[in-house]
C-alpha cells in the first residue's frame, strides 16, 4: 500500500503523527532478529528484556520520574481505565470521582458507564470549563471530599489544546488525601514535565501522539500508590501489566520520548510560530471566524478556529481535494448528531460549534505548507457559504 | 471516514441548482443551525401544475448538499401530483446509495419538498401538529412512526439514522421504543403465525430465535449494559446465555421468563421454554 504521504499537508497531529525516522530505525531489530521474549532466561530474549528497560528509562527521563514508576500499556484509553479501575479497587468504600466536562472519551465513556452500569453506585462531578475553555478552581476545591477516591483531568485538551492546572489540582487533591490521575496524551513532548516534584499520583500517554507508533502506552504510578493491575496473567511489568510486551512499539516509544526531549524547545517555538502564523491569518482572511479555547494558555501545536454557516464536514471534504489533512468538532463527523462536547461545554454558539475545524501542527510542518492552507481556506469556506441558507452576504 | 458514493461526491463537490427564486411558488425551509443541518428549497411551478425550475440552499455535511442537489434534479419537469411521490428513498436512491448514519438526509430532502408543495397548495402539513417526542431536533411522533413506516425501521437506533431523533441526549429512547412497538404491531402481516407455528422445522426455529434475538432482544438488554448469545435449541427448550451486566444481576431469571421467553413465544412459537445455559 502506498500513501503517498508527500502530496499531503498533515496539521492533524492530535489524531496522530508520524513516527519518526529515528523511531523505526531503532525499533526495526525487534520487528526482524531480536525476536527473543524479554522474560526468557536465554540471552537471546534476555537482551531484548534489556532494550524494553532502556526505553522504560527513556521514558523516565522525559517525565522527570523514576523507571520502577513506569508501566507500559496498550494504548492511552487502557492506562486511563487502569488508574481509575485501580483507584476505586484500592478504596471500595469511596464512591465519588470529580472530572471535567471535556475529557476525552476514555475519561468520558467509562465515568458514563461507571454510573449506569453500577446502579449509580459511584457519582461523578464534571467540572464546569468557562468559556475560554478554563477552569474555575473554586468549584473543584468544593468539590474535593473525603468520598472522592480519585480525581482525573485531562493535562492538555485534545481538541482546543487548552492546558489545565494540573499540577495545582494535584495538590489540591493530595491534601484531601485524594488519588490523582491525569490524562496527559496531549501534553507530553509539548509541555515540560517534572513528576518527581508533583503530586500527580497516576499519569497516562500515549506512542502515536509523539510520534512514536500506534498500540503503545505507559501508566505512570507514583512510587507508594496503591495499586490493582487491570490487565492480570504473567509476571511482566513488574506484575502491573500481564500480557508479553509489545517490544518493538516500546522500545520504539523510547527513542520517541528521547526526540521529544530534545525537540520540546522547537515544538514550542517553530511550531508555535508556524501554528500563530496560520491561526491570525485565517482569523484576519475569513470573515465570521473565531478561535475556539484561551488563546495563550495553551498547547503550542493547535489551533481550534470556527468558521460561522458552514458545516464541519463538508469542509474537511473540500480541504481533502487540496490534501490538506485536519479535524472538525461538528456533529457529522463526531459520529453523533451533536457537535463536539468539547465545544458545547465552552458554551461555542451552534452557528460556530458545526463549523470548527481543528489544525494541529507538529515538528514536520513547513512555513510553504501554511501559506498553502491560508491560499486555500478562504476560498473553501467563500465557496460553501455560498450554498448556506444562514449567510448573507454583503 | 464516511464511504460516499461517486454520486454524492460528485453532486457535493459541483451541486446543481444553487440559489433561491424569487417569489417563488412554493418555500420548504426545514432544519436549523442548532440541528447542524437545514435545507432552504424553493420551487417555480407554472399554471399546469408543473415544477419549471428549483433551487436549494443548504447548510449541512457533504450528504446533506448533495441529497439537496438530486432532489431539485428530480423535481424539475415533474407535475406537482409527480413529486408528491418522491420518497426519501428515492433520493438515497438517486444517489446510488448514502451511510446508514446519514439516511436523514435524505429525509430532509423529501420533507422540504413536501414542505414546499404545503405551501403551494396553501395547506398546512400534518406532520407539524404532532407531539415532539425529540426536543433536541424537533422530532414529532407523527415522523417517527412515518419513518418507521415507511422505511420499515426496526430499532431505536434506525429511527435515529432516519430522523435524528434519539440523536441528542438520548432521553426520549424510552418513548421511542414504545412507538416502535406500537408501530410494528399495528403491521398486521406477521407471516410466522400464517403458515401455522407447529409445523416449524427446528433450523427455521433457530433462524427465527435469533431474529428476534437480534431485532428485539439484545437492544433492549444492551440498553441496560446485558447482552444474551443462543447456546442452543433442543425442541421447545431454548438455552441461551447472559453476557455483560445480566450475569450479575439479581433480577435476570425475571429478565428471563417475563420478557425474553414472553417475546419470543409471542413472535415465535407460544411452546417456546427459555432457560440459562449452566
Amino acid at each position: 500500500m502506498k500513501c503517498n504521504e508527500k502530496d499531503v499537508v498533515y496539521m492533524d497531529n492530535n489524531a496522530t503523527t508520524k513516527v519518526a525516522p529515528e523511531v523505526v530505525e531503532s525499533m526495526m531489530p525487534f520487528l526482524t532478529e531480536c525476536y527473543g521474549n524479554p522474560s526468557s532466561m536465554h540471552n537471546f530474549g534476555g537482551q531484548v528484556g534489556h532494550a524494553v528497560e532502556k526505553a522504560r528509562s527513556q521514558v523516565a527521563e522525559l517525565l522527570g520520574a523514576s523507571v520502577t514508576e513506569i508501566t507500559f500499556t496498550s494504548c492511552g484509553t487502557e492506562s486511563d481505565s487502569t488508574a481509575i479501575l485501580s483507584a476505586l479497587q484500592a478504596f471500595p468504600e469511596k464512591r465519588h470521582l470529580i472530572t471535567t466536562r471535556v475529557e476525552h472519551p476514555a475519561i468520558k465513556n467509562l465515568c458514563e458507564n461507571l454510573e449506569r452500569f453500577t446502579g449509580h453506585k459511584y457519582r461523578v462531578t464534571r467540572l464546569q470549563v468557562e468559556a475560554d475553555g478554563t477552569l474555575d478552581l473554586a468549584k473543584y476545591e468544593e468539590a474535593l471530599s473525603d468520598e472522592t477516591a480519585i480525581v482525573s483531568v485531562m493535562w492538555a485538551n485534545n481538541e482546543t489544546g487548552v492546558i489545565f492546572p494540573v499540577e495545582k489540582m494535584a495538590s489540591m487533591a493530595r491534601e484531601t488525601g485524594v488519588l490523582f490521575h491525569t490524562d496527559a496524551v496531549q501534553a507530553i513532548g509539548k509541555v515540560p514535565v517534572n513528576l518527581n516534584s508533583l503530586d500527580i499520583d497516576f499519569l497516562s500517554l500515549s506512542g502515536h501522539k509523539l510520534h512514536a507508533p500506534k498500540g503503545v502506552g505507559v501508566l505512570y504510578v507514583k512510587r507508594g500508590t496503591p495499586f490493582v493491575p487491570f490487565l492480570t496473567g504473567g509476571h511482566q511489568e513488574g506484575g502491573r501489566r500481564g500480557g508479553t510486551e509489545n517490544v518493538a512499539s516500546i522500545v520504539g516509544l523510547g527513542t520517541a520520548c528521547e526526540l521529544a526531549g530534545t525537540m520540546m524547545e522547537e515544538e514550542n517555538n517553530r511550531v508555535r510560530g508556524l501554528r500563530d502564523r496560520l491561526e491570525e491569518g485565517l482569523l484576519t482572511s475569513i470573515p465570521n471566524s473565531m478561535l475556539n479555547g484561551h488563546k495563550t494558555n495553551r498547547l503550542p501545536n493547535t489551533t481550534n478556529v470556527s468558521f460561522e454557516f458552514v458545516e464541519g464536514e463538508a469542509i474537511l471534504l473540500h480541504m481533502n481535494i487540496y490534501n490538506i489533512c485536519a479535524s472538525s468538532g461538528s456533529a457529522c463527523t463526531s459520529g453523533s448528531l451533536e457537535p463536539s462536547h468539547v465545544l458545547r461545554a465552552m458554551g461555542v454558539p451552534f452557528t460556530a460549534a458545526h463549523g470548527s475545524i481543528r489544525f494541529s501542527l507538529s515538528i514536520y510542518n513547513t512555513e510553504a505548507e501554511v501559506d498553502y492552507v491560508l491560499e486555500k481556506m478562504p476560498h473553501i469556506i467563500a465557496e460553501l457559504r455560498e450554498l448556506s441558507p444562514f449567510w448573507k452576504a454583503d | 471516514m464516511w464511504e460516499y458514493t461517486d454520486k454524492v461526491q460528485e453532486h457535493f463537490l459541483k451541486p446543481h441548482n444553487v440559489g433561491e427564486i424569487e417569489n417563488p411558488s412554493g418555500l420548504g425551509d426545514v432544519g436549523s443551525l442548532a440541528c447542524g443541518d437545514a435545507l432552504k428549497l424553493t420551487l417555480a411551478i407554472d399554471e399546469n401544475e408543473v415544477i419549471t425550475d428549483a433551487k436549494f440552499k443548504t447548510f449541512g455535511c457533504a450528504s446533506a448538499i448533495a441529497s439537496s442537489s438530486v432532489l431539485t434534479i428530480m423535481v424539475k419537469g415533474m407535475t406537482v401530483s409527480e413529486a408528491e411521490k418522491i420518497t426519501n428513498d428515492d433520493i438515497a436512491d438517486y444517489l446510488g446509495g448514502l451511510p446508514k448514519e446519514k439516511m436523514h438526509c435524505s429525509v430532509m430532502g423529501r420533507e422540504a419538498l413536501e414542505a414546499a408543495l404545503a405551501d403551494y397548495r396553501g395547506v398546512t402539513l400534518p406532520m407539524a401538529e404532532g407531539e415532539v417526542v425529540c426536543e433536541c431536533f424537533g422530532v414529532t411522533d407523527l415522523d417517527v412512526i412515518r419513518a418507521i413506516k415507511e422505511s420499515d425501521l426496526r430499532s431505536v437506533e434506525e429511527i435515529t439514522n432516519f430522523t435524528k431523533a434519539g440523536g441528542g441526549c438520548g432521553k426520549c429512547e424510552e418513548k421511542l421504543r414504545d412507538l416502535l412497538q406500537a408501530t410494528i404491531n399495528e403491521i398486521p402481516v406477521v407471516p410466522v403465525q400464517v403458515e401455522g407455528p407447529k409445523r416449524m422445522t427446528t433450523l427455521k426455529k433457530i433462524k427465527k430465535i435469533e431474529e428476534v434475538l437480534e431485532r428485539e432482544i439484545k437492544p433492549a438488554l444492551k440498553k441496560d449494559g446485558g447482552d444474551i448469545e443462543l447456546v442452543d435449541v433442543d425442541g421447545d427448550f431454548v438455552l441461551v446465555s447472559l453476557r455483560g451486566a445480566c450475569t450479575s444481576c439479581a433480577k435476570s431469571q425475571t429478565t428471563l421468563k417475563e420478557y425474553v421467553e414472553k417475546k419470543l413465544r409471542e413472535l415465535v412459537l407460544d411452546t417456546l421454554i427459555v432457560e440459562e445455559a449452566r
